[in-house]
């Protein structure tokens, strides 16, 4: 009972520890831009498939691969801002919206012309036998994705906290003319949260690949769920939203495991539905503790 | 209704009466039907996203409602397929009103997720408890009254246009009605509104249940026709597909619905032979129009015209 129990368990932590990313990747450019950027599940699909471009296609050793998938990833957040947000700058919301939506369908429809419809997966990261907690069979991968999201959300921390270059892009968030009026480049700093949201989703997509495989069109059902973690945990809060992402995850692998396999995906939209209609500023802060707080 | 609207009525009737004449042939016709059964859905969307400003991403869960509602009571319970459709339609409705009530107080980014988390759920409910489950199911029963059923693609044509040029008829009456108005009125400043005692929240709801009507009644003259269906035709997909059409043909004008549709129906046809490619096409497509032709196909012709129009009367 406690084995399947915490079977369950892990493997929600470890969906769940994706869903955090993504979530985390929209937090930072909504804080920069108040956009929600819904191709940020796309993000996640290039860092898993470029991954294994690199490493499987071309053979590339392990930490090139990496380096050369976050590269990537990071260019076509840059891409993006540059050519589609920065020209529209201070349009309609729903126009900001419907090209976020734009851009995705362009990047699924030339993920799925180089890749095809196939799910592609590469070995894990170490090989090595699987931890047994109480029964329960943890693979080194799922260790892997979570700690690898724990350490994107101490990087992501101290980069706001202690650099720069993530004050000047806070400083932004709260008050863009008055960033502007101290001297920070406003607009570099958007183009900035854009590489960076990308990079987020793509660390992600490499540390999942090994475990649920990858193809072209998982970007929508990504960015819907992670949407959901965001906003379970109040937008823009980045403490939120790694909770939210766990919560969703755990919630999904429940359902999937004791209730009913097809409606897996059903719970993150009947969870995220809910909190729209009863709580939308976020199930773990208050209204003003949302408009306090910054990360 | 406005001498302009009425003239572009006649024109619409006219093409609709003539097309089969000039060019009888399947293919035509049935890319004809499917435009129509497009504009149906993307003139209901036109009145929510360009009149009343709210977005929605979860047409194809109404249009789903719709197919699935009316297919399954003609077939199963042997219902007369006109009262089906209705049905499908009173469905959709309900759904749209529970949907609303809590969707319309939020705006921008949640409305259009929570609209979407909709249109997945009606998608994850067809496909894993639906007749057929995700391959779908067939044997619909062609539409029909009083004992005589339209199989012919010809007669297909004329009904879905018909319905077409009536539902457009119902629409541009509404728009210039104290309805249109304050919507268009929501749609500059609901703060003003409100204070003037329009019933704002009454008022979207009631254009979201319209919406959804369209949809369901599309969604259910495509049961009919294609006698045919499963879940894959009312995925996230057509939701984005509709917004398309609205975008590409210009969401301030109704008419801009209709030429959307088509514009974005025909294209495939056209791009056939680049086959894989059709979806990043459809994205670059939303994307450049997005970028450079903010208005739409429709209001842009318009101020072409009127220019035009300005220069003539200015050479007098």
């Amino acid at each position: 009972m406690l084995t399947v129990f915490l079977q369950f368990l892990f493997s929600g932590l470890t969906v769940g520890a994706v869903y955090a990313l993504v979530a985390i990747g929209f937090n930072i450019t909504y804080n920069a831009t108040s956009i929600i950027n819904l191709a940020q599940g796309e993000f996640v699909v290039i860092g898993g498939l470029m991954m294994w471009f690199f490493s499987e296609s071309l053979k590339l050793p392990f930490f090139v691969s990496v380096a050369l998938t976050i590269v990537t990833a990071g260019i076509v957040g840059l891409l993006m801002e540059r050519l589609t947000i920065k020209p529209l700058k201070n349009a309609d919301l729903l126009l900001m919206i419907m090209i976020t939506i734009a851009v995705s369908i362009v990047l699924r429809g030339i993920l799925m012309l180089s890749f095809g419809k196939e799910p592609y997966a590469y070995p894990a990261f170490t090989e090595g036998e699987p931890v047994n907690v109480y029964g329960a069979i943890i693979q080194q991968q799922a260790l892997w994705v979570i700690g690898i999201t724990g350490f994107c959300i101490v990087v992501l921390f101290l980069f706001f906290k202690k650099t720069m270059m993530g004050k000047a892009m806070l400083a932004c968030a709260v008050n863009p003319t008055a960033a502007k009026l101290v001297g920070i480049n406003v607009s570099q700093m958007v183009m900035f949260s854009f590489v960076l949201s990308a990079i987020v989703g793509a660390i992600g997509g490499m540390a999942i690949t090994p475990i649920s495989l990858m193809e072209y069109d998982k970007g929508p059902m990504l960015a819907v769920k992670g949407f959901c973690a965001a906003i379970m945990g109040g937008l823009g809060s980045n403490r939120g939203a790694v909770l939210g992402g766990f919560l969703i995850g755990v919630l999904e692998s429940m359902t999937a495991g004791y209730i009913h396999s097809g409606s897996k995906d059903a719970v993150a939209l009947v969870i995220l539905l809910l909190i729209l209609f009863l709580k939308p500023s976020g199930l773990f802060v208050s209204k003003t503790m949302l408009q306090l707080r910054k990360f | 209704m406005k001498k302009e609207d009425f003239l572009s009525l006649l024109v619409l009737i006219f093409l609709v009466v003539l097309l089969p004449a000039i060019s009888g042939n399947t293919y035509t016709l049935t890319v004809g039907i499917f435009s129509g059964i497009n504009a149906l859905v993307a003139i209901g969307l036109c009145i929510l996203m360009g009149y009343a400003g709210q977005v929605s991403l979860g047409q194809a869960g109404f249009y789903g409602i719709g197919a699935y509602i009316s297919s399954v009571l003609s077939l199963h319970a042997g219902f007369p397929v006109v009262i089906s459709i209705i049905c499908g339609m009173i469905v959709a409705a309900f759904a749209a009103v529970i949907l609303a009530v809590p969707a319309l107080r939020l705006k921008g980014h949640y409305l259009a997720v929570a609209t979407l988390g909709f249109g997945e759920i009606i998608y994850i409910i067809l496909n894993e408890w639906g007749p057929g489950g995700p391959s779908g199911f067939g044997d619909i029963p062609h539409f029909g009254f009083f004992g005589y059923a339209i199989d012919s693609t010809r007669g297909y044509f004329y009904l879905i246009w018909g319905i077409v040029a009536i539902v457009m008829f119902f629409s541009i009456n509404l728009i210039q009605s104290r309805t249109g108005r304050a919507l268009r009125a929501i749609h500059d400043s609901e703060l003003a509104c409100n204070a003037m005692g329009l019933n704002v929240a009454g008022i979207k709801i009631k254009v979201f249940i319209l919406s959804a009507v369209y949809a369901s009644l599309a969604g259910s003259l495509y049961a009919h026709y294609v006698t045919f269906i499963s879940p894959s035709s009312f995925s996230l997909f057509y939701s984005i597909l509709v917004l398309m059409m609205v975008i590409v043909g210009g969401m301030t004008n109704l008419w801009g619905a209709i030429v959307g549709a088509v514009v974005i129906t025909v294209l495939p046809e056209l791009l056939r032979k680049f086959e894989e490619l059709d979806v990043l096409v459809y994205g670059l497509i939303l994307t450049l129009s997005l970028l450079f032709f903010r208005k739409g196909l429709v209001p842009i012709l318009i101020d072409r015209i009127k220019k035009l129009r300005g220069f003539a009367v200015a050479k007098h």
